[in-house]
C-alpha cells in the first residue's frame, strides 16, 4: 500500500526514504526552493523551500516524507516568511537585474516573481565583490552569489574536480575557487563542466552568449518557475 | 468628491520609468479625467502642493535627489517607489562598489584623455552622497511597482488598483525587475 501525507491538503505519494521535496517533485506539486537539485545531496542552505510539518518549521528539501503528515506551504504565513527570506537574498548581494545577462532566465528572480515580491524592502549591504573574467568561456560575478553551493556539488559530486568550496561564516561566506591565484582561469574547468551550468543566478555565467535571447522569449517571461522548471532543467535542455 | 492629485519627479533615474508611463498612451486621457497633476514634468509645475500620490523615479545620489524627496514624503499621502532604481539604487547603484573619491578621481583627475582635470565644486552643483540609495532607505514609502522600467501596463494596473483602493496585485508577466 502506498503512504501519504498532504502538501495543502492534496495528498501525495512517497516511498520511505524520501524528503517533502522528493515526494512533492515526483507528484508535480511545486514548492519554491533554490539551492535544491534532486541530482545532488540536499543541502538546506537557502530555507526558500520552508513548510510547516504538522506545525514544525522544516526544509522540505531536508525533512523525510511521512505517513499522514501534513504540510502547509502556500498559507499566507509561510508566504511571508519566504518573501522576507527572498528580500534577504536580494540585499546581501549586488542584484543590478538589469545589468544582469542571466536577468529573465534567473531562478532567483523566477522564486521572487512567484511569491509575487515586488521590492527588497530592507536595507541594501551592496557588497565590494569583484568579478573573475580570468577564463576564455566563464565569468563569475561574486556579488551575485548566493551561496547555494550548487556548483560545489556539481564539481565534486560530477566532474570530480572539487573546483568550489564556499569559505568564511555568516555574513563573511562566501564563494572559494581552488587555484592558487584563486582565479578561475588557473583551475581545469571546462565550460562543459556539469558546474558551468547549474548556477541558478547570474554569478556563474558562461561567455559569448549573454543577451541572445531577446526580452519576452526568456525562461521566465511568461510562464512561472512553478510551470517552467529550474534553470538546471532548461540549461540542460538548451539546443546550442 | 475631490479628484486624486498626483505628482512625479526623477531623481537618480534616466527618466525610462517616466517615458513607460506615457506609454500608457491613450489610457492617459482617461486618466486625465480621473486625476489632476501636480508637480511632475508632465505639467512643468516645480514646487510640489499636498498630493494623494506621489510617485517617485530614481533614486537618492545626491542632496537635492535628498531634498525632493523629502517635499514628496511631506506633501503625498502615498508614495510610490516606481521602477528599479527608486528600488534599489539600479544602474547608477553600481558605483556603490568604489568610493566617491575613487569616483571622483577616475571621472575627472587621472581619467583617460583627462588634461589638468579638476573636480567640479561649483556651489549650484548638488553634492554627491557617498553613495547611491534606494528612496526607502531616507523616507517611508508606501508601495513598490518594479521594472526597468515597469511597462505602460503595469502602471496602469497599478494606478487603476491604487485609485480604487484596491490591494496592488500584478498579473504574472508584469512584475519584473528589469
Ligand atoms: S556561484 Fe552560483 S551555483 Fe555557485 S554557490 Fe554561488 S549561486 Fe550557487
Amino acid at each position: 500500500m502506498t503512504a501519504y501525507f498532504q502538501i495543502d491538503g492534496v495528498p501525495i505519494p512517497f516511498e520511505s526514504g524520501q524528503t517533502i521535496m522528493d515526494a512533492a517533485l515526483a507528484a508535480g506539486q511545486y514548492i519554491p526552493h533554490l539551492c535544491h537539485n534532486p541530482e545532488f545531496r540536499p543541502h538546506g542552505s537557502c530555507r526558500v523551500c520552508t513548510v510547516r510539518a504538522d506545525g514544525r518549521f522544516v526544509a522540505a528539501c531536508t525533512f523525510p516524507a511521512s505517513e499522514g503528515a501534513k504540510v502547509e506551504c502556500a498559507s499566507d504565513e509561510l508566504r511571508e516568511l519566504r518573501n522576507g527570506l527572498l528580500q534577504m537574498l536580494f540585499v546581501e548581494g549586488n542584484h543590478v537585474c538589469p545589468g544582469c545577462e542571466k536577468s529573465g532566465a534567473c531562478q532567483l528572480q523566477a522564486v521572487a516573481y512567484y511569491c509575487e515580491m515586488l521590492a527588497p524592502e530592507l536595507p541594501h549591504f551592496f557588497p565590494r565583490r569583484h568579478v573573475d573574467a580570468s577564463h576564455p568561456d566563464l565569468a563569475i560575478d561574486y556579488g551575485r552569489c548566493i551561496l547555494c553551493e550548487l556548483c560545489v556539488r556539481a564539481s565534486r559530486e560530477v566532474d570530480g574536480k572539487s573546483i568550489f568550496a564556499i569559505g568564511g561564516r555568516g555574513i563573511k561566506a562566501h564563494l572559494l575557487v581552488d587555484s592558487p591565484s584563486g582565479k578561475l582561469g588557473d583551475t581545469d574547468m571546462s565550460v562543459h563542466d556539469k558546474a558551468a551550468h547549474v548556477c541558478p543566478v547570474g554569478a556563474i555565467l558562461i561567455k559569448h552568449r549573454g543577451y541572445d535571447r531577446p526580452i519576452g522569449q526568456r525562461l521566465y517571461d511568461q510562464r512561472p518557475v512553478s510551470v517552467v522548471g529550474d534553470v538546471i532543467q532548461a540549461e540542460e535542455t538548451r539546443d546550442d | 468628491m475631490t479628484r486624486p492629485r498626483i505628482a512625479t519627479a526623477s531623481l537618480a533615474g534616466c527618466f525610462g520609468c517616466h517615458m513607460s508611463f506615457l506609454d500608457i498612451d491613450e489610457r492617459l486621457f482617461e486618466l486625465v479625467r480621473h486625476v489632476d497633476f501636480d508637480r511632475t514634468p508632465l505639467t512643468d509645475i516645480k514646487a510640489i502642493g499636498p498630493c494623494d500620490v506621489g510617485l517617485i523615479e530614481g533614486g537618492c545620489a545626491n542632496a537635492e535627489n535628498v531634498e525632493v524627496l523629502r517635499a514628496f514624503r511631506q506633501q503625498c499621502k502615498a508614495l510610490v517607489a516606481l521602477g528599479a532604481c527608486a528600488i534599489n539604487g539600479g544602474i547608477p547603484a553600481m558605483r556603490n562598489q568604489f568610493s566617491l573619491q575613487e569616483i571622483l578621481a577616475e571621472s575627472y583627475l587621472d581619467g583617460m584623455g583627462l588634461d589638468q582635470g579638476q573636480i567640479p565644486n561649483d556651489p549650484e552643483i548638488p553634492l554627491l552622497l557617498d553613495k547611491v540609495y534606494p528612496i526607502h532607505e531616507v523616507v517611508q514609502v508606501d508601495h513598490f511597482l518594479p521594472g526597468c522600467p515597469p511597462s505602460g501596463d503595469a502602471i496602469w494596473t497599478f494606478l487603476q488598483e491604487l485609485l480604487s483602493g484596491q490591494a496592488i496585485r500584478l498579473p504574472y508577466t508584469q512584475i519584473h525587475y528589469d
